[in-house]
């Protein structure tokens, strides 16, 4: 289960949120809404621990992230705006890398699998600097063919750049993750293929009057 | 432990191979220091043999100021960097990958073209070996202390000029007993201290840096 306590985030002298509280058990799909600038980015970052928030904290398992740490990062994929590709490694390569640095253990067979899952079969080879914006997508979600296991996703608009294929292909990923007892927390406008029981939304407010909407814990 | 680090550098080394422009330039940018430097100030053979391990140790340098921008920045553009905190292995691990990568491909490289400036200065046999093992020593200290620097300056503008100024005031010392020991072999004094120094600040550095960078990086991505 993940929790937001109490959250406040400023970023350059603007604040973004204040005060925010919400909380997702296992199994879940959270979704982070809200017009552009209001602060989902910043959200999902916090989140993960890559930001500090002015205020408040995430905990996991009833633990603050700032403490957990690698304890938590080992739960935790995060896609974020940028794939984290490499351009001079191969599509196997890239894949192969982000999956050992990450501290994860993959086979080449379950790495294959994956590729193939997100139709990059018969890429493995080429330099991720020829792939398009759309297959450097599909590289990057790869990792979550091989992280199945990790409880938590936190996706950063993972449908951008993505065909009708591919759109299809991952939200059925993400409602077979939310099915098996994981957690997916994303921002997107992109309609997910699960139970609306098992939805949660958060409603980042206006920002021109700084105020936050209330989260809303109802099934949206 | 051991793992991280290698495959850390495992992907630095591969990503190296395939950008050699890179790598070539430092290198080759150090050794048109040292040869242009005979040029300015004349052929006089003595004069060259006193000031030779100097000018190889600030050659030596400059050129690991040169690549340090290069250290953190592209895996920082890509988002590769980001995913790196988000490692369930501690970052300072990933951290000394990364320094030990950049030193195999500055330092090392360096040191062993170090060699063939000895003979070209014609400083003796036992001063160039004294020369290769300060740089050893001394040229990893450079890459530790400079990815501290680059770790700091990530992402700001200008970041490059600002990283020489906070690194070379703690590379001084380094040149300083660098230099020192082939100056020391020279002379004929003991030259050991010296290296037992530059031995010093490596332990203390690979100890104390990787933790310093692995901060400094939290606080560039916020």
């Amino acid at each position: 289960m993940i929790e937001a306590v109490e959250l406040t985030c400023e970023r350059g002298e603007r604040l973004l949120f204040s005060s925010l509280t919400f909380s997702a058990e296992n199994g879940t799909l959270l979704r982070i809404a809200g017009p552009n600038g209001t602060g989902k980015t910043s959200l999902l970052r916090i989140m993960c621990g890559l930001l500090e928030p002015t205020a408040g904290e995430i905990r996991w398992k009833g633990g603050n992230i700032r403490r957990l740490r690698e304890e938590y990062w080992k739960d935790l994929v995060y896609i974020g705006h940028l794939n984290g590709v490499k351009d001079d490694l191969t599509v196997r390569e890239n894949l192969r890398v982000s999956v050992r640095v990450a501290g994860r253990k993959a086979t080449e067979s379950r790495l294959a699998q994956a590729l193939d899952a997100v139709g990059l079969a018969g890429f493995e080879d080429s330099m991720a600097r020829f792939l398009s914006q759309g297959q450097r997508r599909r590289v990057a979600l790869a990792r979550l063919y091989v992280s199945e296991g990790v409880p938590l996703w936190i996706l950063d608009e993972p449908f951008t750049a993505l065909d009708v294929r591919g759109v299809a292909n991952l939200s059925e990923l993400i409602a077979r993750h939310i099915e098996g007892g994981g957690t997916v927390v994303l921002t997107t406008h992109q309609e997910v293929p699960v139970d609306a029981a098992r939805r949660k939304r958060v409603d980042l407010g206006n920002p021109a009057v700084a105020t936050v909407a209330e989260a809303e814990d109802a099934a949206c | 432990m051991l793992n991280v680090i290698a495959q850390v550098v495992r992907r630095d080394l591969l990503l190296a191979a395939r950008q050699k422009a890179d790598v070539l330039n430092t290198l080759f940018f150090f050794v048109v220091v040292v040869t242009i430097v005979p040029l300015g100030i004349g052929p006089e053979p003595n004069l060259l043999r006193s000031i030779a391990p100097g000018v190889v140790w600030v050659a030596a340098l400059l050129a690991a100021i040169l690549s340090l921008p290069r250290l953190f920045s592209n895996d920082f553009v890509d988002g590769t960097l980001e995913q790196m905190l988000l490692s369930a292995e501690p970052l300072p691990l990933i951290v000394l990958g990364k320094a030990a990568a950049h030193w195999l491909v500055t330092g090392l490289p360096l040191t062993l073209m170090s060699i063939v400036f000895g003979v070209a200065f014609d400083i003796g046999v036992q001063e160039t070996a004294v020369m290769v093992a300060s740089l050893l020593l001394g040229t990893p200290v450079l890459s530790l202390i400079g990815a501290v620097g680059a770790a700091l300056t990530l992402g700001l503008r200008g970041g490059g000029v600002l990283t020489s100024l906070l690194v070379l005031p703690l590379f001084i010392p380094v040149l300083i007993f660098g230099a020192g020991a082939v100056g020391a072999a020279a002379s004929g004094v003991g030259y050991a201290a010296y290296l037992l120094l530059l031995g010093a600040f490596l332990l203390f550095a690979l100890v104390v840096t990787p933790w310093l960078v692995g901060i400094a990086l939290r606080i560039s991505m916020e």
